[in-house]
């Protein structure tokens, strides 16, 4: 449906490695996606898949060293991201992309009121008097649904419960009117009730302020209630990518399936005994030269071990990153051809 | 269905936990922080009690008072026939072998200076007089109940990733041979792959070693897979009790409800047509919980009743337990 608009954010071949003392790690291979105006792209994946680190080199936000972006290419708004200065990523950071991070306790800060930081980004980015901010930062407030919004403005963080916290964080997203907002596990740290809030909030605010979104969670819950698309990371890359509609009723990754078979569920049936995802995620100290899943995954076969799979087509806009054919419960042919040759 | 042939082995009655708030230069009392306020509830032999609740219920520290972590406030906990709470230190600490405890930050909880033997032999060392050899031998034994590499009892917690330290933790719980194990939230630090590695290990203990289980969680779903009956915390309070298949077929306290509802499906189909029932506002300080039903403030089908009168805490079915007074009327 969106299909002719011309993405607001693309993304190609993104490399991000962290310089250890036990060597480099290769924390983001080859990750390339875009993302349309106004849509809702769900980013999905274990800690240390990548995710995060994704995200976060896209604006520069990585302490260099030890993170360094060795390659690729981040067109916003006909703009290099990774090419661009500290100045100038400092503009687009705000008006352009904003972000909303998980812990909202450890990424406000303590000692300054809710409304001094609200207003910092308004004056900023937008050019306004403190008065005009005020004002802008008290509609903020009471976009995001917190009571009592010009009292609230004098407190400090520690005043708001966690909700009302990551409401705040929000609110600051919100406050340049952003392009693109990244909101990297922001109900994580919440209970249930309190996500399904947020949840409401931000479907809410997509309707009224139409921005496009990148949702970073390990919940595949979460993304099959907000999301139209869906990426799946695994060792630092793309795994599979499609419509959630798609992902969700014909998986075609066995990280996917696997994913979606571990986690049980609170209606319909109850499995007796839990499937398992054997082994641990990968540390990576080199960029893969073999499928990343194969000492996990029940499909492996040869050409698992001797190759990283591209990413294939696998149905209308969905791609996966494996050999396996799962139509025709073979190896792909691709796979079978070149081991002819 | 439990009440039937298995016996009661852990018997909470009125357990209430509270811890004091002081002020000013004397530390004079003010008030409490009424963490558990009177909870009441039986654990059978050989079943798995699931406590769910949202952070800050209670749920943990109900935990840790049954062990007697704490010195709770009032109330009575019997495990396995003996008084845990009115026993002096020594009768207790001949009581710990039988009742453990598996916590939730396995990284927290391991001491990072001891090796993986060292670690699990410390209940060894403490309660039995075990020869070096045969201490580790059951070492050994252990870590292979448990699935961690013999090879591997030289190392440090470090060395280990999550779910292998929660092994550990879970070899530690199990070295002298307890009845009852308290298993405080052990998978909420893991990630989604790893969560189903340990609470199968978790099932398959229990059937090999007839465990006891009392698994906190605020993860419902994981509770509706592991457990055999669920209980509902609110604020220190339990607002419901039942079997596993009644609590999540048919809830019948509005929070239970609105709990239930808020859990997101991994079915995008399911979630655009879902009607969820959605909370408004945040819980209530437990230093200053609201008068009559701690739930009123947040309650969709509150009443004038619930903001003066506290219900009472009754089975509604056979094995049915709620505190509601929607419920009240249609029992009697």
């Amino acid at each position: 449906m969106r299909e002719e608009a011309q993405p607001v954010l693309e993304v190609t071949n993104l490399k991000t490695i962290f310089r250890t003392r036990g060597g480099e790690v290769h924390a983001v291979n080859s990750v390339s996606f875009d993302l349309k105006p106004g849509e809702l792209l769900g980013v999905v994946g274990e800690s240390g898949s990548g995710k995060s680190v994704t995200m976060m080199s896209l604006i520069g936000l990585l302490p260099s060293p030890p993170a360094e972006v060795r390659d690729g290419r981040v067109m916003f708004d006909g703009l290099d991201l990774l090419k661009c200065t500290p100045a100038q990523l400092r503009a687009v950071r705000g008006p352009g992309v904003g972000f909303i991070f998980q812990d909202p306790m450890t990424s406000l800060n303590p000692v300054f009121t809710v409304g001094y930081q609200l207003r910092e980004p308004l004056m900023k980015h937008m050019g306004m008097t403190k008065a005009q901010a005020q004002v802008r930062a008290q509609e903020l407030l009471e976009l995001v649904g917190i009571p009592d919004a010009g009292r609230r403005l004098k407190d400090f963080p520690h005043q708001f419960s966690g909700g009302m916290r990551q409401r705040v964080m929000i609110a600051i997203a919100l406050a340049c009117d952003p392009k693109v907002l990244i909101a990297d596990e922001p109900t994580t740290a919440l209970d249930v009730t309190i996500q399904a809030q947020i949840l409401e909030l931000v479907k809410d605010l997509r309707q009224k302020l139409g921005m496009a979104i990148i949702w970073i969670t390990h919940d595949l819950g979460v993304i099959a209630g907000i999301a139209d698309r869906i990426m799946v990371m695994y060792g630092g890359q793309i795994v599979e990518h499609g419509t959630v509609k798609e992902v969700f009723a014909k998986p075609r990754h066995p990280y996917t399936r696997a994913l979606l078979q571990t986690v049980p569920s609170v209606r319909g049936e109850r499995a007796e005994k839990l499937n398992v995802i054997e082994g641990q995620p990968p540390i990576l100290r080199a960029a893969p030269a073999a499928c990343p899943f194969r000492d996990r995954c029940s499909l492996r076969f040869s050409a698992c071990d001797a190759a990283n799979p591209a990413r294939y087509d696998v149905g209308p806009g969905h791609d996966a990153a494996c050999f396996w054919d799962f139509d025709a419960n073979a190896p792909r042919k691709e796979v079978t051809e070149k081991a002819h040759v | 269905m439990f009440d039937g042939g298995k016996r009661p082995l852990v018997e909470v009655e009125g357990l209430k936990m509270y811890f004091p708030i002081t002020a000013g230069l004397f530390r004079a009392k003010v008030g409490d922080v009424k963490a558990v306020d009177d909870v009441t509830f039986t654990i059978y032999e050989g079943e798995t009690l699931g406590l769910v609740g949202e952070s800050g219920c209670g749920k943990s520290t109900c935990g840790r008072a049954i062990l007697r972590l704490y010195e709770p406030t009032a109330g009575s906990v019997t495990i396995d026939g003996e008084d845990v709470l009115a026993a002096p230190p020594s009768e207790l600490r001949a009581m710990r072998p039988k009742m453990q405890m598996v916590f939730q930050d396995p990284q927290a909880s391991l001491n990072p200076r001891m090796t993986v033997a060292g670690i699990i032999g410390e209940p060894l060392d403490e309660h039995t007089t075990l020869t070096k050899p045969q201490k580790l031998a059951r070492i050994y034994e252990l870590m292979d109940k448990v699935g961690l590499n013999r090879d591997f009892a030289n190392r440090y917690p470090h060395e280990f990733s999550g779910g292998q330290r929660q092994r550990i933790g879970i070899a530690r719980a199990l070295a002298l041979n307890p009845r009852f194990i308290v298993c405080d939230e052990p998978i909420a630090a893991l990630d989604v792959s790893i969560q189903a590695q340990v609470v199968n290990l978790l099932e398959e203990l229990q059937d090999s070693l007839g465990l006891t289980y009392l698994f906190i969680s605020h993860d419902l779903s994981m509770v509706r897979h592991i457990a055999d009956r669920v209980a509902v915390m609110y604020l220190g309070r339990i607002v419901e009790l039942a079997t596993r298949d009644a609590l999540y077929e048919a809830p019948l306290h509005p929070y239970t409800q609105a709990l239930l509802s808020a859990v997101p499906e991994p079915d995008p189909n399911a979630e655009s047509t879902r009607q969820r029932i959605i909370l408004k506002g945040d819980v209530p300080s437990p230093a200053n919980p609201p008068k009559g039903c701690n739930f009123c403030t947040r309650c969709p089908k509150v009443m004038d009743l619930c903001r003066s009168v506290e219900p009472e805490f009754r089975e509604v079915a056979p094995g049915h337990f709620t505190a509601c007074h929607l419920h009240n009327q249609t029992a009697g």
